[in-house]
């Protein structure tokens, strides 16, 4: 078995090279700052310090957070009724619909931010059609509902996807024996839909959350140059500002903060499912 | 009552999803620059598209880099696949822990972690970092794609195949690789289209002019330019046109085989 242990080790080597060797690079960044000497590098917290001491900063990782949060909220609202009923249709018609909703994800995101920030422009379509309807004087680009309008357009279909697979899978026979025994659709809903769905809701909220906290595009062509989330600091610390350091230090920040969310999500659906394996 | 909300519901977010497309197709015709009034029909905005060099080269750019980052990590991650089915769990283990990094790390983290390597070790930004960067997050997809596959093969047809007299080689071409060619045509899929899309990675390993679509869209973005929707809307036929191909070519394969009884 020796020659096929041999197709691994290319493989290996790249992947030290190309995907461990950099995030080291990020953590060893994050943690140093410049001496005097070209080659001098210094131990130190003040790239963290800077970031929590200053209010700016830390109220970009505010408005982050809010946003995203605010996105994943409307995401599961918005999102769980397309899930439901495209599992609730014939196979044939729920198949055309799943189609539907991916097909969108597959064109450039970036192509259809760029779609939006000309609807919702000033003389655009979407203020055009509110000037119609007697509501004059609305301004919709770069406002914070432009920023989540966006975000929302862009992620909810992995919401949608991720609440189908779990709706999908649910036995009938559930529902059956629920109305059988008397429940009423709410009830049904509520006491074995909704908590049978739950994995899909966390595996939704793992691919809005995390985007949508760390996207820069979206903010800045939809939200413009005054809305500035983490991602955007982060592009500026390395594109305009060149401080490796710093950047690597609010990347850093960042991912600790996805890592806890995501750590909460699963608690909240171990949970969530645990409570509805009681009642039993 | 019950029916007519529901479908007009679904309507509604349908229309949602696909009032940005259906916008860029049409204003992309617009004769005027305006934004709201379509005032009759030109091709201007595709002639001022085909005599943008930057617009074109971005295009000749993203599909180049897609071909060739598909080709690479489709091979590279089989080959790596198949070693891996052959070699200890904890091996194995490693290997899909570290390839986990791009997958569930933000585009932007895995994007800062390239730029300071490749300027660190001072390769010249441009098309070999972006083609080097595509790769490296094209290969977990593939190898996610083809480790189930392999899984489901049975082992000891390989042995068989090489108690015959097959060489490993042969034995891999002849044996394995026809088993699994579904996951390694998905990997394949999929690695195209992350690369073809690529915004964030591509964005900040690049330098010296080269730029993708997404990159021309986003500092064209600035200003108001219809000729992105011009861009935009061929975007958008080419690909809706390979997803229905994709996507119809499997049910049409079905109806050929049951008219011919098989």
């Amino acid at each position: 078995m020796k020659s096929f242990k041999l197709m691994t080790i290319p493989y290996i080597i790249w992947s030290i090279i190309m995907i461990i060797l950099p995030m080291v690079m990020i953590l060893f960044y994050a943690f140093i700052t410049k001496g005097n000497s070209v080659r001098q590098f210094i131990f130190t917290f003040d790239n963290f310090l800077k970031f929590f001491s200053d209010p700016v900063f830390f109220d970009v990782l505010k408005r982050s957070v809010y946003i995203a949060l605010i996105t994943t909220l409307f995401c599961i609202i918005l999102g769980y009724p397309v899930a439901y009923i495209i599992a609730r249709a014939k196979p044939k018609t729920s198949a055309i619909l799943v189609l539907l909703v991916t097909l969108p994800t597959w064109i450039n995101m970036l192509v259809r931010t760029y779609a939006w920030r000309s609807i919702l422009q000033e003389n655009g379509i979407a203020v055009a059609l509110l000037t119609l309807m007697g509501i004059k004087n609305v301004k919709l680009i770069e406002t914070e509902f432009a920023v989540i309008l966006g975000m929302v357009y862009n992620f909810i279909p992995f919401m949608i996807l991720q609440i189908y697979n779990s709706l999908s899978k649910l036995d009938e026979n559930y529902l059956t024996a629920a109305a059988d025994l008397g429940a009423n659709r709410v009830q049904t809903f509520l006491r074995i839909t909704l908590p049978l769905s739950v994995p899909g809701i966390v595996s939704g909220i793992t691919l809005v959350f995390l985007p949508a906290v760390s996207s820069f595009f979206i903010p800045k062509l939809l939200g413009g140059g005054q809305f500035v989330m983490i991602g955007n600091v982060i592009e500026n610390q390395f594109l305009t500002a060149g401080n490796w350091s710093f950047g690597s230090a609010i990347s850093l920040i960042m991912a600790i903060l996805i890592i806890i969310s995501m750590y909460i999500t699963r608690r909240l659906d171990a949970k969530i499912t645990g409570d509805g394996g009681d009642d039993k | 009552m019950r029916k007519l909300i529901k479908n007009g519901y679904l309507g509604l977010m349908l229309f949602f999803f696909y009032l940005p497309i259906i916008y860029t197709v049409v204003f992309s015709f617009n004769e005027s620059k305006s934004l709201s009034s379509f005032t009759g029909f030109s091709l201007k905005w595709y002639e001022k598209m085909i005599h943008s060099h930057d617009m074109l080269s971005s295009v000749f750019y993203t599909v180049a880099i897609a071909l060739l980052a598909t080709a690479v990590s489709t091979v590279a991650g089989t080959v790596t696949a198949i070693g891996l089915s052959r070699s200890g769990k904890k091996l194995r283990g490693i290997v899909s822990q570290v390839n986990d990094l791009p997958i569930m790390n933000p585009d932007i983290v895995t994007a800062i972690g390239l730029l300071m390597f490749f300027s660190t070790i001072s390769v010249k930004k441009g098309f070999l970092t972006m083609l080097l960067a595509h790769i490296m997050f094209c290969i977990p997809y593939v190898m996610l794609s083809v480790m189930p596959k392999l899984r489901s093969l049975d082992p000891n047809l390989l042995d068989a195949a090489l108690d015959l007299g097959c060489t490993p080689m042969k034995a891999v071409t002849k044996v394995i690789v026809p088993q699994i060619t579904s996951g390694i045509v998905t990997g394949a899929l999929i690695s195209f289209t992350m690369s073809f899309d690529d915004f964030v990675i591509s964005y900040f390993v690049t330098g010296n002019g080269v730029n993708n679509i997404s990159i021309i869209v986003y500092t064209m973005a600035k200003r108001i330019n219809p000729s992105i929707n011009a861009l935009s809307a061929v975007i958008i036929v080419l690909i809706t046109a390979t997803l229905l191909v994709a996507n119809l070519l499997p049910i049409l394969h079905e109806k050929i085989y049951k008219q011919k009884g098989i």
